[in-house]
């Protein structure tokens, strides 16, 4: 493989996953702090704040796992390996 | 030349030739192998029905309820029914293949190429499961509002046409690609501490693992049944 290409994509591969964590960490730092927030008020919602926080964190974390799939593919299935 | 900086194998394949067609041999097996254990629990479990539930029985009755739980809280209670079966057939079939996955140490099994892991880290597997629900939901609109079902391209405004089409698209790559990502970034973290630090350290990535594939089969099927709601309401 050329060497260039090899280096640029596993450059581009971490850039792609560590950009792509930066978005989904904040909001997920965001959503966490409302989460807890609404559990000192209201103890007796534990449940379903678990419950819909869970579903939302999962909901972002996807994003930063659109860039895996994309450092993956670089890695592992690169396209212009040729 | 990557496959050597790392002991891990991403996209080896057991190839089997069915008919002129091309099949991954490994994932075929692991997904049979689920079939068949979710099919021998529910026929046990239902096999000798009492009026008071023990054992197995009363395993079988709180997954359901776990799983029509998923169903009603998205479709509400007028009609959840019908949808049972489909997301509680896609939440067991994604949980029991993402435990099966990380539970049982299917390394001591030597295959000619490629290794037994979960099903759900193949991207033909997920794909099949999100084609599933498009369908699906495709499938509840018309049945409940036949032709008018288009009616929801053009809401709220004809403006939103394209992004609405796009929706459809968006969906099944979203849900298919959150799914095989989770399962195999597991597995590649999980096999690269491995090869690390082989004792130990591995374990809690292992347990942490082991949570979000259980949610992940969760978020799965919720999804689904959300997608159905939006269709039929």
């Amino acid at each position: 493989m050329n060497p260039i290409i090899s280096g640029a994509s596993v450059i581009a591969a971490g850039l792609a996953i560590g950009l792509a964590a930066i978005g989904p960490g904040i909001g997920q730092g965001t959503a966490a702090a409302q989460a807890v927030e609404g559990l000192a008020r209201q103890p007796e919602a534990e449940g379903k704040i678990r419950g819909t926080l869970l579903l939302s964190l999962a909901f972002m974390e996807s994003l930063t796992i659109y860039g895996l799939v994309v450092a993956l593919c670089l890695l592992f299935a690169n396209p212009f390996a040729g | 030349m990557f496959f050597s900086l790392a002991a891990v194998e991403v996209g080896t394949h057991l190839y089997w030739e069915i008919a002129g067609l091309t099949v991954h041999g490994q994932v075929l097996l692991v997904t049979w192998l689920v079939i068949a254990i979710i099919l021998s629990i529910t026929v046990l479990g239902t096999l000798k029905l009492e009026q008071v539930p023990k054992g197995l029985q009363n395993f079988v009755e709180a997954v359901y309820e776990y799983v029509s739980g998923i169903a009603k809280d998205q479709l509400g209670e007028a009609e959840y029914r019908p949808w049972v079966p489909f997301v509680g057939t896609l939440f067991l079939f994604i949980f029991v293949a993402n435990w099966l996955g990380a539970l049982v140490p299917w390394k001591l099994i030597h295959l000619p190429e490629g290794e037994l892991a979960a099903p759900t880290n193949d991207i033909n597997t997920t794909v099949a499961l999100s084609l599933l629900t498009s369908l699906s939901y495709f499938y509840g609109g018309f049945k409940v509002k036949g032709l008018g079902f288009f009616a929801r391209y053009i809401s709220p405004t004809p403006i939103f046409l394209p992004i609405n089409i796009l929706e459809d698209f968006t969906k099944p790559l979203s849900l298919s690609f959150r799914l095989f990502g989770n399962i195999l970034a597991d597995e590649i973290v999980v096999s690269v501490l491995c090869l690390l630090v082989p004792l130990l350290v591995p374990l809690p990535v292992m347990v942490l693992g082991l949570f979000a594939s259980s949610v992940q089969a969760l978020v799965f099927a919720t999804l689904s049944a959300a997608y159905i709601a939006e269709s039929v309401e």
